[in-house]
């Protein structure tokens, strides 16, 4: 579509729709932070993980600083220790986990499924609050000085012998983990009790199936880590010995109890990613997701499956072998309803009218990164294998490529094809582009050689590394260098979201255009999301192909007019 | 919260006009569907809350059987039994709170329903806190320093248990029943705001939401109990040699 046609329909769409909207609807700081407007709550989420999401990596730029020379020159191993276990607690807890859910969640599940609002839009801002209010406690504990045991907190070192402030940013998490379960439970609510008429299951968009799939782990896990913090914190301050051998306790049941949540939890990092995809790629090749109910259902048996593979964390933990090997099997099953995934979208768009806009080479990044990110988890699920390379940078650059190479690149790429719905703003297509294109190299440049490294022998957490070992320091100096190319990657988008909410091309409702009910009122949305209910009359994704739509306009459902619903043509002037 | 005005233009129909229906949703059916479905979802995060703690009995248990007999000793079974049968009352007494609500009894019976709730949740709360004071007595507070059990108990430690494995079960005791009095405060404080609703008037047959959602966290909290009694003060326990 060109431009002057996409501006054309984007002014023409601004004339047809009421000028309230959920952004001028009301005005002042207090609007904002009493809100109950889900899409409001979104975009307070969107501030608060960018904002967490920078303090994690400024940490991580400080550990690539470190670790281009053998020596430790820019600190010693105390501070490093620091360092990667702040850019862990930041970067897991405070963006990874809330970021998708929260902020595109939030916004699109009531919008998805036709819905006024989330189920509870109380609960709803309570969660951001209690959000805010463990993040900002965690940040504190390190502002004071400090956490240093790493973000899995394993005992006996953090509660017999780490000096830091670990009941303070444990208590963050704590808290923290209670807005995970308020979001779940909103979504699992929301998706069972608010959906518009004729939108049936089966006829949900994908994105809802996977987050009903998150809400779920959100839901049975987070609990488990809370109970888990608030032992751990129990033993610090009281020794009541549930961790402490020399009382009778065992410190491996903390390993199991942690890792029965934050093993799940990469699911929760993990499906929201491929919700998001999911929706990118029907839109961006004009072809419905091929075998909808493989996507959905595999969704659920990740949530399922993602319960019961805790136990490869625990391979050289004292865990009996037998459990090893039946934990290794279950490990190897998850990539099954992964597998699902990708070769469902790989089919999907096949023939397809592939685009190359910004939110679909996301989706390439995603593919390619989580085909080597979900294949080296395959090799660490390998009980021998992973022995050989435990606690190295294989694992590290293992979990980089499914956390930064899917998470990340499914935020950034969801985030690009909503701006449009979210502001009512375009984003610059050509410097987004760029920068999709200079993350892509970027991240492959910092973690690839990661594999490498920690295939020859670099442990995970340690500041120093031989310097007999020249191909080390050749590898850490091209990571870092991917680092920084990373980075800027990362802040072109930051630069050009804000620059295109003031100076970016008014977005039509429909800019793609999409088939989802998101997609049917205007951008952005009035503050109930529809001027009328709208009725589904129609299967997820009933694209067509691009020269169809050039025809006959945009590649709505039959009923409708230039990607409006029936219900809501004749009213569009209303004033609310 | 929709005026009827704009209820009516939104097209929720007469329904809409009820004063307890949020904006958000079409009619009153959907709204208590939504409230009662979270209410349940919840009771599902708080079932794996206190699983972290079954957990911990179970495994401990299993590696120090014999402390944890001799331990359960200490806690006084008649007055356990006491409490079960007050929580278990205090449940009926919020079913009956329920379905006041939902025939559309007086307030005065509504209320005198959860007012005998409140009363016999504090009744249990007291007697727990009177139990704690016993075991602060013989010195069985679990906290490394505090943990000195009289001299009578410690002379009839059974051969080859420590008091590190004593302290075990102590702790567990002290998390789990703690754990379970703080869910009881917290709906004691939720009850009240709802207590005074009924006052009001608030809840009728079309409207009654609130006192559902709470009676299910009410009999949750209690099945909580039920699991921990039996756990706690009789498994394993000798009668004839307790207090």
């Amino acid at each position: 579509m060109s431009t002057n046609t996409t501006a054309a329909a984007g002014r023409e769409w601004r004339s047809r729709f009421p000028t309230v909207n959920y952004l001028n609807a009301d005005y002042g700081i207090k609007s904002w932070l009493l809100t109950k407007d889900h899409k409001r709550i979104a975009i307070l989420y969107l501030i608060s993980v960018t904002f967490f999401f920078a303090i994690g990596g400024a940490y991580a730029a400080a550990i690539r600083l470190e670790l281009l020379t053998p020596m430790g020159d820019l600190m010693q191993s105390a501070t490093y220790n620091k360092v990667f276990t702040h850019h862990g607690i930041m970067m897991v807890f405070f963006f990874l986990i809330p970021a998708i859910p929260g902020v595109l969640g939030n916004f699109l599940i009531p919008l998805m499924i036709g819905a006024k609002d989330m189920a509870f839009p109380k609960i709803n801002l309570l969660s951001w609050y209690v959000f805010m209010a463990g993040g900002l406690l965690t940040f504190s504990a390190l502002l004071f000085g400090g956490v240093d045991t790493g973000w899995t907190f394993y005992v006996p070192y953090s509660t017999n012998f780490s000096n830091t402030y670990v009941t303070l940013a444990g208590l963050g998490i704590f808290i923290n983990g209670f807005s995970s379960i308020l979001t779940g439970l909103n979504f699992i609510v929301t998706t069972h009790t608010m959906r518009a008429p004729g939108m049936t299951w089966f006829r949900l968009p994908l994105f809802v199936w996977s987050q009903y799939a998150t809400a779920l782990i959100m839901i049975l896990g987070t609990p488990v880590i809370a109970i888990t913090v608030l032992l751990l914190a129990l033993e610090r301050l009281a020794h009541v010995g549930i961790f402490d051998p020399a009382l009778g306790g065992d410190p491996v049941l903390f390993q199991h109890m942690f890792w029965f949540y934050s093993h799940p939890a990469v699911y929760i990092m993990i499906l929201p990613s491929m919700a998001v995809i999911s929706e990118l790629v029907a839109t961006h090749t004009r072809k419905p997701v091929f075998g909808y109910s493989f996507v959905a259902f595999s969704s659920l048996a990740i949530a399922v499956f993602g319960f019961l593979v805790w136990g490869h964390h625990l391979f050289v933990s004292s865990q009996s072998v037998y459990a090893g090997m039946i934990f290794s099997l279950i490990s190897f099953v998850v990539a099954i309803p992964s597998a699902v995934k990708v070769f469902n979208w790989t089919a999907t768009m096949y023939k397809g009218s592939i685009s190359y806009d910004t939110p679909m080479l996301y989706v390439f990044a995603f593919i390619g990164l989580f085909m080597i990110g979900g294949m080296t988890g395959m090799f660490l699920a390998a009980l021998g294998f992973d022995i050989h390379v435990h606690d190295t940078y294989f694992v590290v650059a293992h979990f980089h490529y499914v956390m930064v190479g899917g998470t990340v690149m499914g935020y950034m790429g969801g985030l690009h094809n909503w701006w449009p719905k979210m502001t009512g703003r375009m984003y610059p297509e050509g410097w987004a582009r760029f920068a999709a294109l200079i993350i892509f190299v970027g991240f492959n440049l910092t973690f690839f050689p990661q594999f490498l490294l920690g295939y020859m022998g670099m442990p995970r957490r340690y500041h120093a590394y031989p310097a007999g070992e020249p191909m080390w320091q050749v590898l850490h100096v091209m990571s870092t260098g991917g680092a920084t190319v990373l980075g800027i990657g990362l802040l072109i988008p930051a630069v050009y979201f804000i620059w295109s909410m003031r100076y970016g091309r008014f977005a039509p409702a429909n800019p793609w255009p999409g088939t989802g009910l998101e997609w049917r009122t205007a951008s952005p949305p009035p503050t109930e999301n529809f001027l009328v209910t709208p009725v589904v009359t129609w299967e997820a994704y009933e694209y067509r192909p691009i020269e169809e739509m050039q025809v006959i306009g945009p590649g709505a459902p039959d009923q409708t007019v230039g990607g409006q619903h029936p219900a809501n043509r004749g009213v569009e002037t209303e004033e609310r | 919260m929709a005026t009827h005005a704009e209820a009516v233009e939104h097209g929720h129909g007469p329904e809409a006009a009820h004063e307890a229906l949020a904006h958000h949703f079409d009619n009153l059916e959907q709204q208590r569907e939504a409230g009662a479905l979270g209410m349940w979802v919840f009771i599902a995060q708080e079932v794996m809350f206190f699983g972290g703690l079954f957990l911990a009995y179970l495994i401990y248990r299993m590696k120090y059987p014999i402390a944890f007999q001799a331990a359960s000793n200490h806690l006084n079974w008649r007055i356990g039994t006491f409490n079960t049968a007050v929580l278990i009352t205090s449940s009926l007494t919020m079913a009956l709170a329920v379905w006041a609500t939902q025939v559309g009894k007086s307030r005065k019976v509504q209320v005198g329903f959860m007012a005998a709730t409140l009363l016999l949740g504090f009744v249990f709360l007291g007697v727990k806190a009177y139990e704690y004071r016993e075991k602060y007595v013989d010195g069985l507070i679990p906290i490394a320093g505090w943990f000195n059990p009289k001299p009578e108990i410690l002379a009839h430690l059974p051969h080859g248990i420590t008091v590190g494995q004593y302290q075990m079960f102590f702790w567990l005791y002290f998390a789990m029943t703690g754990l379970h009095a703080l869910h009881m405060i917290i709906g004691a404080c939720i009850l009240l705001p709802i207590m005074w609703m009924a006052w009001r008037g608030r809840f009728s047959p079309e409207y009654h939401g609130p006192v559902e959602n709470f009676g299910l966290y009410w009999h949750f909290v209690d099945i909580i109990w039920i699991f921990l009694f039996p756990l706690l003060y009789l498994l394993g326990a000798h009668f004839s040699a307790g207090h």
